[in-house]
């Protein structure tokens, strides 16, 4: 079984990861090559892209793939900094209410035809426009007005300082002469898109395959692989096959292959593997609004009960770090000194009695004015390292005397049915983030109504003030100071016990060079990437 | 007969649009909405395009509104556009992944044949006998198998160790640069694995039918006449007897027409086919209603069809049922 949006998916940008430890040889130490052109890139995809339109596009395939056929006028350097793309540079205004760029120029669609800053008020109109239905709006609707000078500089006007507004623009810039006067969920671009980025679409055969071929226009310069082709394979067993006879040459492991099945002389020689932290992590989250979470003690105490790492160990086989909020350890914006719960059931136990939870008839299960203490774990199926998770936490909540259930429901009833009507106890789910820290639509409690995020129900006035201001301050180590006591309320509050962040996994083949593991992953320099003229596999 | 066939025909329609209508309702009873799945759980999507979406889709609409307007579609032949992102007519995504489909099914139905019923015929004529045995055992273990642990097992043996077969896919990545021979064997080659594990439980199930049928009809009186009138072995086994027992064969190849058109998703899945049984699956999974009713209605289609179809050369290829039905 498969799922692109196994569990709750939050796509900012097809951007990830942060913090490399190279399990493998450094393919840099040795000594350095000129880069050459040529050679195909493959990898799979468990999905087939559902559509080439980025504005459109929700599922994780379709986002990579457009990650390489469009640009943003922003995106993230290696070290997860905004650096200019479409734009050459920019300025943000003294009252930080309004941001100037300035375009390069020269860029040119796949079709030949100039960018320019039409394109990218164009662009601006398309996402907040109430017919396109994209998954994309919000950020762009805090914008008030937009102005195009001239037709390499871009003005976006802001009401009230908006710090994540910068990478914001960092959205897939899509092309006017193309799309203007059209319906959007009608054009034919869907199919055959046309952007400016470093790869064009060469063939699309649904199901089956994607093939990009270099766009040799590009302006930062004609990337060096060739072609990149995104093989449909549903099942990860037989990703794996194919990735064993050098079929592949990039694959995400699970940690099974990667701890037990890639110690071979044979994948060895042919593969680099890398680890380092997803953005991303997985929780247990209380439903606030039900009478037995609504005490903070019983929240802190099932914190106490669940021992993190034995999860890691046990669902993770290793491959991952315990979370204490939510934001991941190698970020400036991680609080390091927010109150932990390391694993005690005496703890959990003295905590539950001083709330009133005491087994009074000996049966084994906590008690209090003759209710037990046992709930349900509701999460969705598919996602096998939850389901585990759930396993191991309802041993542990034994430990301590409260009986859990586990249900593991289809993702669209669970939506339906449970997380919307807020008809839950807890429930183990995921979120997947970036760089940028605010959380305001997970925690303020605006976000509490049916199908917005903080389903939980976590409503705090302070937590509320730090979000609502911590948006409103631009430079980092102001807003820190936002940022790291609502990690400290988060952690004191327990509205979600935070078990765990996973590593990514992946393996490279070893021909490519310059694959340098950086804070933002090693996917960043892709068009860097190349194979020297000896080792190129596929000369067509 | 041509009456009977018309009439038969015009049955059809009254059943088919109750099928529709059925299929309809319950697949809006299975609780979640396409536009949930598309909006929720992204920070970057707000609750309107949740309800621009419904209206979009017309999921606002009463039910037997929204029915109305897809019968009515439907009757136009056609299938709506699908509720995924791309928005694709539900016609088109289908006609996409058909030929594969189809195309394993019949070979993999081919090779059912012409395995099963040899194997079907040897084991009833040497009834109990050491080979008999061996068969049955062999069978029940094809049967009991799992089909996903085979193909992954034979992915790794024939894929990865012996490097014989190519282990996912349709086609290999230089397949455009290949001669018009080495398209055909590149193709035959990706097809080996996929056949052989889709039609293992087929063969196992059928050659069974096809040695119960054969038992059946050996008892009968006519072939004791056969043998008593002198004849060989082989003339009472292969023209009298067999074609009595391949009468039930028809019904079951009439019954497999729907099946055409039907993959399996786990087989699909394993082996990287981008067939129907995927198509279904994710649907059903994303509450794309339009594409889950096109292929229901195919399939119902398909089935309503291959029903009569077998009905007709039942009646062609049996007498008793042609005279029985002249007399009555």
């Amino acid at each position: 079984m498969r799922s692109i949006f196994i569990g709750a998916v939050f796509l900012l940008f097809s951007l990830s990861a942060c913090d490399n430890l190279q399990e493998a040889g450094l393919p840099g130490v040795e000594k350095v090559l000129t880069p050459e052109y040529g050679d195909t890139f493959i990898e799979a995809s468990i999905g087939d892209a559902s559509i080439l339109l980025p504005v459109l596009a929700s599922d994780s395939a379709s986002s990579d793939i457009n990650g390489l056929l469009y640009n943003g006028l922003v995106r993230y350097d290696k070290n997860l900094v905004p650096e200019g793309e479409l734009a050459e540079s920019w300025e943000i205004s003294a009252d930080n209410l309004t941001i100037t760029f300035h375009l390069r120029k020269g860029v040119k669609w796949h079709d030949g035809a100039p960018f320019t800053s039409a394109d990218v008020k164009f662009n601006y109109e398309l996402y907040v426009d109430p017919k396109t239905p994209t998954a994309y709006a919000e950020s762009f609707k805090q914008v008030t007005r937009v102005e195009t000078p001239d037709p390499y500089t871009f003005v976006a006007h802001y009401e009230k300082p908006y710090a994540p507004a910068l990478i914001s623009w960092g959205m897939s810039v899509h092309p006017k002469h193309l799309l203007a006067g059209q319906e959007v969920t009608k054009s034919s671009l869907a199919r055959k898109p046309i952007g400016t980025g470093p790869y064009k679409l060469a063939d699309w055969q649904a199901g089956e395959k994607i093939v990009l071929e270099a766009n040799p226009d590009y302006f930062e310069g004609q990337p060096y692989i060739k072609r990149v082709v995104y093989r449909i394979i549903p099942d990860i067993s037989t990703q794996f096959l194919e990735l064993q006879t050098g079929s592949l040459d990039f694959m995400g492991l699970a940690p099974l292959q990667f701890d037990r099945q890639t110690d071979t002389p044979a994948f060895r020689r042919l593969y680099n593997k890398f680890r380092y932290l997803n953005f991303g992590y997985t929780y247990l989250g209380y439903n606030l609004n039900r009478p037995l979470f609504q005490d903070k003690k019983v929240r802190q105490a099932l914190a106490y009960a669940i021992n993190k790492e034995e999860l890691i160990e046990g669902v993770l086989l290793g491959y991952g770090a315990v979370a204490t909020g939510p934001y991941k350890p190698d970020t400036w914006v991680h609080n390091a000194d927010v109150p932990r719960y390391d694993y005690s059931p005496e703890k959990a136990r003295e905590l539950l009695q001083s709330a009133g939870w005491t087994d009074s008839d000996g049966d084994g299960v906590l008690d209090k004015d003759g209710r037990k203490f046992a709930f349900t774990i509701v999460t969705n199926q598919g996602n096998d390292l939850r389901s585990k998770t759930g396993e191991i936490i309802q041993r542990r909540f034994k430990d301590v005397g409260v009986e859990v259930k586990l249900r593991v429901i289809e993702w669209a009833t669970f939506l339906k049915e449970f997380i919307n009507p807020g008809n839950f106890d807890a429930t183990i789910l995921g979120w997947t983030g970036g760089p940028e820290p605010d959380q305001f639509n997970i925690w303020h409690s605006s976000k509490i109504g049916p199908r917005q995020l903080n389903f939980i129900g976590f409503k705090n006035a302070e937590v509320d003030q730090l979000l609502e201001e911590g948006r409103r301050v631009f430079p980092p180590q102001q807003r820190k100071a936002y940022y790291d006591r609502f990690q400290e309320i988060l952690a004191e509050e327990q509205p979600y016990t935070f078990l765990y962040i996973p590593e990514a996994l992946p393996a490279v083949s070893k021909r490519f060079r310059r694959v340098e593991p950086a804070p933002a992953g090693i996917r960043y320099n892709f068009t860097q990437w190349f194979v020297p003229a000896a080792e190129q596999k596929y000369s067509r | 007969m041509l009456r009977y066939l018309f009439k038969r025909l015009l049955t059809l329609i009254p059943l088919l649009f109750g099928i529709t209508l059925i299929s309809f309702m319950v697949i809006h009873l299975a609780p979640g909405e396409p536009t949930d799945i598309q909006t929720q759980m992204n920070p970057q999507a707000g609750t309107e395009l949740q309800e621009r979406l419904r209206i979009q889709y017309g999921l606002d609409q009463p039910l037997h509104v929204q029915y109305g307007k897809w019968l009515s579609q439907l009757v136009q032949l056609d299938f709506g556009e699908s509720f995924a992102t791309d928005r694709r007519p539900v016609f088109d995504k289908v006609v996409e992944r058909l030929p594969v489909t189809m195309l394993l099914n019949v070979l993999s139905i081919l090779l059912i044949l012409a395995v099963s019923i040899p194997l079907g015929i040897a084991s009833a004529v040497r009834r109990n006998s050491g080979f008999d045995r061996v068969t049955t055992m062999l069978v029940f273990a094809g049967f009991a198998m799992p089909s996903f642990w085979l193909a992954l097992l034979l992915m790794d043996w024939f894929g990865v160790r012996l490097g014989l077969l190519p282990i996912s896919g349709l086609k290999s990545l230089g397949y455009e640069y290949l001669s018009w021979s080495g398209q055909l064997f590149d193709r035959l080659a990706h097809l080996v694995l996929p056949v052989f594990v889709s039609a293992l439980g087929g063969v196992a199930g059928f050659s069974r039918y096809m040695r119960s049928n054969m038992l059946e009809v050996v008892r009968q009186d006519y072939i004791l006449t056969a043998r008593a009138k002198g004849l060989s072995e082989k003339t009472v086994i292969y023209k009298h007897a067999l074609r009595n027992a391949l009468l039930p064969v028809i019904t079951i190849l009439g019954l497999s027409v729907p099946g055409l058109i039907g993959g399996s998703v786990i087989f699909e899945t394993i082996f990287a086919i981008p067939g129907m049984g995927k198509l279904f699956y994710d649907g059903v999974m994303m509450r794309d209603y339009p594409l889950i009713m096109g292929i229901l209605v195919m399939g119902a289609v398909l089935t309503l069809l291959g029903n009569l179809l077998a009905d007709i050369s039942y009646a062609i290829a049996d007498p008793r049922i042609r005279h029985g039905q002249q007399e009555g």
